[in-house]
């Protein structure tokens, strides 16, 4: 008699024989005691947090706390319901003008989660008679948003606006009824989307153009908006989606746009009516990490400047890397999973919890190693980080 | 309109460089259990396929697709709608 489970013996196998051979599971780090927002204690040490993406370090910001404790001391725990139920609280409300103002846009909608966000407008926006035409690297939120929906799907290959063209050309007339998604900053290999291409791209051909800035909100742009505001091109997208948990420090989603009409979505979106809304102390600690964001480029140099040093102290090591200088750094490993996960452990047993992802799940089929970095982190840090994977390139080199 | 015969034959041809060894290939031919295909390559090959035929293969499709044979009657399809 077959079982439910069956079909997960080769995936808790696989895993196992991760677990096997190096004794930490690396997909069930726990974290015990959180330090800083760049440090944490793990199996008893105290370890540089070089894996999270926490962009700005602001989820230790002593406003964005003391903003989120008044919260829930005024307003509770959580709101207990959906935003069109009784999870609409006036802090919803105005978080969803802040966002507007902060994108010069008059529409904006908050969701509970960034893959929630993806996952309502993706579903909902386009239906069965449109199209979506998706860059191949996008992040999962975006293909599973996709499978929700009813629209034909299809993909493009990463970063190529010909292919682009290609796929629109084909379409023929439907290229008017087409959206086509890509990222700002691409979360695994740290590159960007070639924007202005695309959007010159979509102009010619009718469609519409939606960014998810998750990884390059406070990021890029001199107010930090993200690619769009960086490449001028914000007037050409057409709806932004993004997260609250990287560089806001918090949980939850939105979307924006210059097209009011976004509003007619909000109450045909199943994963925006049919989940609770975001907690007040959420909603608060984001509203000011938003306003801290917007008014502080400090930060955003101090991120880039951390994220040059290792970017190039990783290159001059020896290590393939992503294409391009960027918060989240991708260290390509010419090594099989096993050796890959063994050098994982090798660098947390040295103090450094970076990310080990494997494929299916990485561009091109190897695994990596993925860094990134935070405005939080010190020159001793990221020092340290550096210092550690010298250490691992010697062992890499014995793999070959 | 091509038929599904003649797109088979266009199919074997450039499937058979993907396949990790060499086995005869048919309409019954199953693209991950008997050709060992991973994700990353099936990709590839439906990248390949959509070039020589000009067409886009929606992902939408792919769970109805799991033999050459069921390739073959969904190209025929795009073909035919395009």
């Amino acid at each position: 008699m077959t079982s439910l489970f069956d079909k997960f013996l080769p995936l808790e196998k696989t895993r196992a024989e991760l677990v096997a051979g190096s004794g930490v599971d690396p997909f069930h780090v726990v974290v015990e005691r959180v330090v800083s927002a760049t440090e944490a204690m793990i199996n008893g040490r105290k370890v540089i947090m070089a894996g999270t993406n926490n962009y700005l370090g602001l989820t230790f910001d002593p406003e964005c706390i003391d903003a989120a404790c008044t919260a829930i001391r005024e307003e509770g725990t959580g709101t207990t319901g959906s935003r069109m139920a009784n999870g609409s609280y006036a802090a919803h409300v105005a978080l969803e003008n802040e966002l507007a103002a902060f994108y010069n846009c008059p529409a904006a909608i908050v969701f509970s989660t960034g893959y929630i966000a993806n996952l309502a407008i993706l579903s909902t926006l386009a239906g069965p008679e449109d199209v979506i035409l998706l860059d191949a690297d996008c992040h999962a939120s975006i293909y599973d948003g996709t499978r929700l929906g009813s629209a034909q799907v299809i993909r493009f290959q990463h970063n190529n606006p010909a292919d682009l063209e290609k796929r629109l050309k084909r379409l023929g007339d439907r290229a008017g009824n087409t959206l086509v998604v890509v990222e700002g900053i691409y979360s695994m290999l740290g590159d960007r989307a070639p924007l202005r291409e695309i959007a010159d791209v979509k102009n010619r051909f009718g469609a519409s153009l939606l960014v998810d800035e998750a990884h390059s909100l406070g990021v890029l742009g001199e107010h930090g908006r993200g690619l769009a505001e960086a490449l001028d091109v914000e007037d050409e997208v057409d709806f932004i989606t993004g997260t609250f948990s990287k560089s806001l420090g918090s949980i939850g989603g939105y979307c924006v746009s210059h097209l009011p009409e976004l509003e007619y979505v909000r109450y045909a979106m199943r994963p925006y009516i049919f989940t609770a809304s975001s907690s007040p102390s959420l909603i608060a600690s984001t509203r000011k990490a938003l306003e801290i964001l917007h008014h502080s480029s400090a930060l955003r140099k101090k991120l880039w400047d951390n994220a040059t040093q290792l970017y190039q102290g990783l290159a001059a090591t020896g290590f393939e890397l992503g294409p391009e200088i960027s918060p989240v750094i991708a260290v390509r490993l010419p090594a099989s999973v096993g050796e890959t996960t063994a050098l994982w452990n090798e660098l947390l047993s040295q103090g450094i919890y970076v990310n080990l992802v494997l494929p299916p799940a990485t561009p091109g089929g190897k695994p990596l190693l993925r860094c990134s970095l935070s405005a939080a982190h010190s020159q001793t840090q990221i020092n340290a980080i550096l210092d550690a994977f010298a250490l691992i390139r010697d062992k890499l080199q014995s793999y070959a | 309109m091509q038929s599904k015969e003649d797109i088979l034959d266009q199919l074997y041809e450039l499937v058979r460089p993907f396949s990790k060894q060499p086995i005869e290939l048919g309409a019954e031919t199953g693209l991950i259990n008997e050709m060992g295909l991973d994700s990353v390559k099936v990709m590839e090959l439906m990248t390949q396929i959509e070039d020589h035929f000009d067409i886009s293969i929606p992902l939408n499709i792919l769970p109805r697709v799991e033999t050459l044979g069921d390739f073959a009657e969904q190209l025929q399809q795009l073909l035919q709608d395009s």
